[in-house]
């Protein structure tokens, strides 16, 4: 049950400069991905909407930029960032759990912002600074969203953990001092199922203000 | 009689009964622990399941003639076959495996699956209608205690009601699901899983069934599981998906990867059973409870399911006259699987809310009402002193009023309280611990952490035993060639883990307390392991640091075995726990949205290990509580006879903005001298029933059936 306060971690974010390009017709075809759709795709950025190409459905060649990296590869118009990171990359970190933007685990930040990537096509991605869980401590030091995370024992199965760590991180990213409530709302695009959000709210109050790894 | 493995005396303990961060903790929260769903092994291939869109049919044939043209497929095998009938929707008929995961799912649409539909049946609520469709059979009949008519007679408060709760499913966030690689005969199975050392003979057994590929022995298998992502009680075993996977596997050649999908899972992969009822309680004036009647009925699926334990803990078959009629509905839906305490929190819910509401019909302070009537429990004086712990966390003197006084404003203000029980008896287990030569020390057997804080626990004994930190220890389970170990359900691990790991610590170490008193020139009697060191208790400068003891042996590496149950092994562990819960809500009366302010929870468990992973527990089973109170339900439609909300948008769980203020008190340093006692079921049995106590006392009517979602609050007061 989420409350009907704006979602922070929603694919859309919660900037009105995320808005501008988000046009009637990229929320339609998007629509499409959670029926499993087969067959070629068609990405549309707004201000082009009459120059659009038609790829696929066979393979494309595509570039990444994970956590500063680029990565070359060929995905299927239709393969959705988290299977891209976790099947052909090898960034198993963000999980696929719900597979249709309601529980957060694969959140990853796009420029900045916390996004679904079980909603976000992989070549949507391109262009784009992809920020995941495995990016966002240094070395051995953890970022502090994640050391109060073991502080407060903020994870049981640990499952849901990465998803709620990045949507942790970008409350605190973008607000050095949240109040609880501000939390509560900043998480309310993620679910746990162990029931862990005891740890996890108070983990990102703690965090909030630490700066990064 | 003391024995030499005995929990050390409280003021000897300096990490059991403490806090102490996850060992797993930081490997989790940076993304690095590596899930079943997780692996990707070189050429593998991804499976998905084919199932049936049918609640009730029979198969006539199956057509895979497209799906083997289509792109990338590599093979596929029947689950179920031509003749074979199918009793709920999402069956699993058969697996396919192709190169990506994409073209896997292409291939699995491509198979046609002929099936003759039959009736089918999957609400089990309205039991008259239930029955006309002949899904209906008794269960229970059972008469216990005095009299019951005299019972009767004698009561002179009376209340008769509705009560009950639906169908939850288990949802968990790692799908079921595994990963296989067979290669030449050894059979590799990175399952989620509740049962490590389990899998083996239940994967051989149902491989062997396969002509094609002949005897196959347990043997063969290894299990390997670090880290599972949730089970509830629904992971126990290798599954339809997991022999096919298997089989998969042979066939391709290929390590292959098969997880259910989202509506997979929340489908067919684990379900609570419902319960609903007509419930008759009767008491003296003064509050003593004294006949419990009942006519129940639920439904688990198309086995149907059997009494829940009624009436809860208020059970005393020489005081309470009592009579228990159950009714088994038959439906076509996902099985039943156990869910954290099964059975008991819809045992929870038909006692404690009748039992509440005659409380408030005898215009007593349910506090009082049931101190009063604790003598009808196992454990009086265990739930005595948990209730006026639990009433001081949640301030009932101040905030309690009574039913339906809380003011003219639409939104009231209500408490309400539940009690619970649970075994929890140490399953078996066989631990092996080592010290090496390096002074490193590991801890072998073939158990599994489902989030629960296995690593930890363990580290805390052989630390403790050992005089080491909790780094020093290193924790080797997950994988079903270590000692064996039991599966993880029923809140049997903890009891059964941490005392073979306690024997087989105290064990290794008399050994090296031989080869240090040999050296140091003392009797290994009179050695102590603390801080790092072991030392004479009679001369403390009689001492070897803990390197330079172990550096005495030499080349030779210490082997301590320890099992569970072992008749010369201590008090250790033992079984049966109190709880109690309390709850303080706020109801809108003009929306019916509930809103949790607070829920206490007090729990024994006799000997605590980690304190802070116990109150883990205890704060996920609250807010898994406050889910199946307030918004969970499966819902089926009895015409298409599917899950409609086999998703997890529409199948409502409680967000970290939800769950109020929750606070934990586990008593310790009480019944310390029983041992070590599960917790993983008993706190998620009451926060049904303590909340919907809450509700009623809140709104001065009894909302009948959880969840209670608005609809349901706001029909309830229309009916008063």
């Amino acid at each position: 049950m989420s409350s009907n306060k704006p979602i922070e971690g929603s694919v859309e974010g919660s900037g009105a400069e995320q808005r501008k390009g988000f046009s009637r017709r990229t929320f339609i075809e998007g629509i499409g991905l959670g029926a499993g759709a087969v067959g070629s795709v068609v990405v549309t950025d707004g201000a082009q909407a009459d120059h659009h190409v038609p790829v696929g459905p066979d393979p494309v060649s595509i570039t990444l930029n994970i956590n500063g990296k680029n990565h070359d590869l060929k995905v299927e118009p239709r393969v959705t960032l988290i299977d891209a990171l976790r099947n052909q990359l090898d960034y198993t970190g963000a999980k696929k759990v719900c597979d249709r933007a309601t529980c957060g685990a694969c959140t990853v930040m796009l420029d900045g912002l916390p996004a679904y990537a079980c909603t976000t096509f992989a070549i949507e991605a391109q262009g784009r600074k992809i920020e995941t869980i495995e990016g966002i401590s240094a070395g051995d030091k953890m970022h502090p969203v994640q050391q109060y995370f073991v502080e407060h024992d903020a994870q049981q199965c640990g499952f849901c953990t990465p998803g709620f760590v990045m949507a942790g991180k970008a409350i605190v990213d973008k607000n050095p001092r949240p109040s609880m409530s501000e939390v509560e709302d900043g998480l309310c695009g993620n679910i746990c199922r162990c029931g862990t959000y005891v740890g996890v709210r108070q983990a990102v109050y703690d965090a909030a203000g630490k700066g990064s790894a | 009689m003391a024995t030499k493995y005995d929990w050390p005396a409280v003021e000897d303990r300096s990490l059991i009964g403490k806090r102490h961060d996850r060992v797993d903790g930081p490997e989790k929260a940076r993304g690095d622990a590596k899930y079943s769903y997780d692996r990707n092994l070189s050429g593998m291939l991804f499976a998905r399941l084919v199932t049936s869109p049918v609640p009730h049919g029979r198969i006539i044939g199956i057509d895979t003639s497209r799906a083997e043209k289509v792109k990338g497929y590599k093979g596929h095998v029947n689950i179920l076959n031509p003749g074979d009938e199918i009793q709920w929707a999402g069956k699993e008929v058969l697996a396919i495996a192709a190169d990506t995961e994409e073209h896997a799912r292409d291939a699995a649409h491509a198979v046609a699956v002929n099936i003759e539909k039959l009736d089918h049946w999957v609400k089990e609520e309205d039991v008259k209608k239930a029955g006309e469709a002949n899904r209906v059979k008794p269960a229970k009949d059972d008469a216990k205690g005095p009299d019951l008519a005299a019972a009767w007679e004698g009561a002179e408060v009376t209340h008769e009601g509705y009560y009950g709760l639906g169908v939850i499913t288990h949802c968990c966030l790692e799908p079921h699901g595994q990963v296989v690689d067979w290669t030449g005969d050894d059979i590799k199975v990175y399952a989620s899983t509740q049962a490590v050392a389990r899998i083996p003979a239940d994967l051989a057994k149902g491989l062997s069934r396969d002509e094609s590929i002949g005897r196959v022995e347990a043997g063969q298998v290894e299990v390997i599981t670090p880290y599972m992502g949730g089970g509830f009680g629904s992971k126990f075993n290798i599954d339809t998906w997991g022999i096919a996977c298997a089989q998969l596997s042979k066939k391709t050649g290929k390590p292959v990867k098969l997880m259910l999908d989202r509506n997979e899972e929340v489908t067919v992969a684990g379900s609570r059973p419902s319960d609903y009822g007509n419930v008759k309680v009767g008491a003296k004036k003064d509050g003593t409870i004294v006949a419990y009647e009942s006519e129940t009925w639920s439904t688990g699926g198309i086995a149907g399911r059997g009494s829940p334990p009624l009436p809860y803990i208020f059970d005393n078959d020489e005081k309470l006259a009592q009579k228990i009629r159950h009714l088994n509905v038959s439906t076509n839906i996902g099985p039943a699987r156990a869910w954290r305490a099964p059975n008991h929190p819809q045992a929870a819910v038909l006692t404690m809310c009748p039992l509440e509401d005659l409380a408030a019909k005898l215009d007593m302070d349910p506090v009082e009402f049931f101190k009063k009537n604790a003598d009808l429990t196992a454990r009086p004086e265990v739930y005595r002193y948990e209730i006026d712990k639990c009433a001081e966390m949640i301030d009932w003197k101040n905030k309690w009023r009574k039913r339906g006084d809380s003011g003219s404003g639409p939104v009231k203000r209500g408490l309400g309280m539940s009690l619970h029980t649970w075994g929890g008896r140490p399953h078996d287990s066989t631990c092996e611990v080592r010290i090496e030569p390096d002074g490193g020390v590991s801890v072998s057997m073939a158990s599994q952490d489902l989030g629960v804080g296995t690593y930890t626990t363990l580290s805390v004994v052989a630390a403790e035993t050992l005089g080491l930190d909790i780094p020093d220890i290193r924790i080797n389970i997950g994988n079903s060639k270590l000692p064996i170990s039991g599966a993880s359900g029923g809140s049997t691990t903890v009891g059964g883990t941490t005392a073979s790991t306690r024997r087989a610590t105290v064990n290794a170490l008399e050994e090296l307390k031989g080869v240090v008193a040999e050296s140091l020139g003392v009797e290994a009697g009179d050695l102590m392991a603390k801080d790092h060191k072991i030392f004479a208790k009679s001369d403390s400068s009689k001492s070897l640091s803990w390197a330079d003891a172990c550096k005495k042996l030499g080349n030779r590496t210490i082997t301590g075995q320890g099992k569970q149950p072992d008749r010369d092994g201590g008090k250790l562990n033992d079984s049966g726990v109190g709880g109690v819960q309390m709850a303080d809500v706020s109801v809108d009366t003009e929306t019916g949205i509930v809103t949790i302010n607070k829920i206490a929870a007090v729990q024994d468990v006799g000997l605590v290990v980690c304190l802070k992973q116990s109150e883990s527990q205890v704060y996920g089973a609250l807010i898994q509580g406050v889910a199946w109170a307030l918004y969970e339900e499966s819902i089926y439609d009895q015409t298409s006879g599917k899950m409609l909300n086999a998703d997890m948008e529409f199948y409502k769980l409680s967000g970290a903005g939800d769950i109020g203020e929750l606070e934990v008190h586990m008593v310790q340093n009480k019944y310390d001298d029983r041992g070590v006692i599960g917790i993983g079921e008993p706190p998620a049995i009451s926060p049904g029933a303590a909340i919907s106590n809450a509700v009623a006392n809140a709104i001065g009517v009894r909302v009948p059936t959880l969840p209670l979602t608005p609809d349901r609050i706001l029909a309830a007061l229309a009916d008063a």
